[in-house]
């Protein structure tokens, strides 16, 4: 009992002091870079309701946490952020998103399509706020919400036309994080890509994890044996559109001196320096980009409505060179890019069952 | 006898108070050394929810409420039902498709569906029970095995039902129709203050619960069971016939857990519909001590402990990381200080015993304390 006593004792001396340290540390939680009189001052505070990984997922995220921190720094904007959970309640999500509309946030962006339901239902309660979604088209009606997607099946067509030019054993694989609509769209125009160049080469596809279990964004470790398996099989080349997973599998090709073709963003920036040059070429999904031209339109004082897709034409979706490892096949790539923009190439959206 | 009763009650209260106080310290440690607004962060916490917060705290808490019971019903008879996860989902699966087909009219068409919810359950959960009962295979083993295979065939059967909306790019299954939704109920004014119906069903499982395990003949065989085998087998109890009924009722109970979602709030089941609603139940089963009482009031901390997230990192500027490392210390802090005032206890009892024994032999020589 005494030393029970002695611990409560201990810890609400602690307590004490603890709370007096506390005040002195208060204020100045954000808005601390106020400091230049040169910085343009707006009164737009954003808010950004990122998807499970949020900033720092070197992937998707991140790509959208870019594109907000340029624009706010250009246009002299405030913004708090906050992040999804693994298997968080529905309601959580609503909560976010009213959270930010309860104080004062507008736009509000939710990065990603699992915002779409919460949404719905959260711009309907709070119609002077103005929100944006990214990769979801379901609101395209609502005079609120702005809708930001991409035509990730283009730049896959050309990541995978890339991989059929550079393979020597006309094998390649594509993997991808999540079964959702989504990524089909990934895969689908990875294949046709690769069979424009080459009808009768082989694809292997698949998944690392199946809806509602999200995963399969987020395990390099099951990256790297799926990989390893489709190398050992035969193929040369793989496409990881899986997000964080995606490391596992630079991981595989470095160890069978293979090689990979990143997403979302230009990985062979970010990847670890042992695995960069395996990657081939990265499709680019430039999240940053829409958020950007959101804020900066936001900023001119508009706020857009309705669907804005942002495809080849536009650079929303495209590959990267870095590494110069496509070098001399760019003007190969580039006639079919412009093929797309000229609409004689349709790109399907949906895998060939 | 009184006296027992009432050292009880203080032990309860002591053992709450020290949990507020530690988890108070070192959250405020956890704080300091991340450079967060201490202050800030102690206000937001303590700030009296808003209607819309205490509704949604209540929604959550009903359906981990619901996960805490299934998981509670195996504990009460030592069996580790770590499958709640699978036969949830299998079981929120088969109601939103039945409930979405719409075979009967209005409510006789939720009746279908909870019945159909609670007998996938109950079956998933059954097939870990007769393995373990027939072939000795450890619930814990088979029932994570299920887990796996129930989030394949759910997957595998969602792409084959499934409806997609124009634009969206998330499927799921046909949409509830209106008539057979529960309704739910509002506790204030302003959007997101409406509380699930199905808040009053988990009401009554928890009293289901406490009365079949304390009131029944069957619930003290399965009480018995789970504390002593052999005296179970000696009293006439069937004790394989136990494992399946355990597991049949757990996993039942489990095929609600994702109801409360369905009927009042998702009306479908697609690929963003809740997860891992069954591990939650696990530390809330524990927290409660498979105690009705005890696991309303977990899910309860735990509702109240996940709203806090977003206040915190929208309004104090707090990181998720460090939101989640003060989650985690409030629980770890009220399941320690529950087991030192319980150990503190026991002690307390062993003496008064001690000194009971020895009173009849004064003559002996001194009890050793």
């Amino acid at each position: 009992m005494r030393r029970t006593t002695k611990f409560a004792a201990l810890l609400t001396v602690g307590i004490l002091a603890l709370t007096a340290c506390g005040s002195d540390s208060d204020g100045g939680s954000d808005a601390a870079g106020d400091g230049g009189s040169a910085a343009p001052k707006s009164d737009v505070k954003v808010g950004m309701a990122y998807d499970v990984g949020g900033r720092g997922d070197q992937s998707f995220n991140d790509s959208a946490a870019a594109g907000m921190d340029k624009a706010t720094k250009e246009f002299g904007m405030t913004s708090e952020e906050s992040e999804a959970e693994d298997g968080e309640a529905e309601n959580a999500r609503e909560e976010r998103l009213r959270t930010f509309a309860e104080n004062g946030f507008d736009p509000v962006i939710a990065v990603g399509f699992a915002y779409a339901a919460a949404l719905t239902k959260v711009a309907a309660e709070y119609p002077d706020v103005h929100f944006a979604i990214i990769d979801d088209a379901s609101l395209a009606d609502v005079k609120n919400v702005a809708s930001l997607v991409f035509a990730e099946e283009q730049g896959s067509f050309l990541v995978g036309a890339a991989a059929a030019l550079k393979t020597k054993t006309d094998h390649i694989g594509y993997i991808g994080g999540v079964e959702t609509p989504l990524l089909q769209k990934f895969e689908a125009g990875y294949v046709a890509g690769a069979q424009a160049v080459n009808a009768d080469i082989k694809v292997d596809t698949t998944y690392l994890s199946q809806p509602p279990d999200f995963s399969g964004f987020g395990d390099p470790a099951k990256g790297k044996t799926t990989a390893q398996g489709m190398y050992d099989a035969g193929a040369d080349i793989v496409y990881a559109a899986a997000g964080g997973s995606g490391a596992g599998v630079f991981e595989a090709a470095a160890e069978s001196k293979t090689k990979a073709i990143g997403v979302d963003s230009d990985q062979y920036k970010t990847a670890d320096a042992s695995v960069k040059d395996v990657i081939l070429t990265s499709m680019l999904k430039n999240v940053d980009v829409a958020v950007y031209q959101y804020l900066k339109s936001v900023d001119g004082g508009t706020f857009p409505a309705g669907v804005t897709t942002y495809d080849l034409k536009v650079d929303g979706v495209g590959y990267s060179t870095s590494g110069g490892f496509v070098d001399d096949i760019t003007s190969k790539l580039d006639d079919y890019k412009q093929q797309i923009i000229d609409g004689k190439i349709t790109v399907p959206t949906e895998p060939a069952k | 006898m009184t006296n027992a009763r009432v050292l009880k009650l203080v032990l309860g209260v002591a053992s709450a108070l020290l949990a507020l106080v530690a988890a108070f310290a070192i959250t405020s440690l956890v704080l300091i050394i991340a450079g967060d607004p201490v202050g800030e962060v102690w206000k937001t916490i303590l700030r009296f929810p808003e209607p819309r917060n205490r509704a949604n705290i209540i929604n959550n808490a009903t359906v981990l409420y619901l996960s805490g019971l299934a998981v509670a019903v195996g504990f009460r008879m030592n069996l580790f039902n770590i499958g709640v996860d699978g036969q949830y989902r299998i079981a929120a699966f088969t109601a939103a498709v039945v409930a979405g087909e719409g075979w009967l009219p209005g409510y006789l068409n939720t009746a279908l569906a909870v019945l159909a919810a609670i007998l996938v359950g109950a079956a998933w959960a059954g097939i870990a029970g007769i393995l373990r009962a027939t072939r000795g295979v450890s619930e814990v083993i088979s029932t994570i095995m299920l887990n796996f295979i129930a989030t394949s065939i759910v997957a595998y059967l969602l792409r084959e039902v499934a409806v997609r909306e124009k634009g969206s790019n998330n499927i799921g299954t046909k949409i509830i129709p209106e008539g057979s939704r529960i309704p739910s109920f509002s506790i204030g004014d302003g959007p997101g203050t409406e509380v699930y119906g199905f808040v009053f069903i988990a009401i009554l499982a928890g009293f289901l619960f406490w009365f079949v395990l304390n009131r029944t003949r069957f619930g003290f065989d399965l009480r018995a069971t789970g504390q002593s085998q052999t005296a179970a087998v000696a009293s006439g109890i069937s004790v394989k016939r136990m494992t399946v009924i355990a597991m049949l009722i757990s996993g039942g109970i489990a095929g609600l857990v994702g109801l409360p979602i369905l009927f009042g709030d998702a009306y479908s089941y697609g690929s963003t519909f809740q997860s891992g609603l069954g591990f939650a139940g696990i530390a809330i089963a524990l927290l409660g001590r498979n105690n009705p009482i005890g696991i309303a009031l977990g899910a309860l901390l735990f509702a109240f402990l996940d709203e806090q997230s977003n206040p915190l990192q929208i309004l104090v500027g707090v990181a998720p990381e460090i939101v989640a490392i003060t989650q985690g210390v409030i629980v770890l802090t009220v399941v320690i200080s529950y087991e030192l005032v319980r150990r503190y206890g026991v002690r307390l009892e062993q003496r008064e015993v001690a000194r009971a024994l020895a009173r009849p032999t004064d003559k002996t020589e001194e009890v050793p304390a």
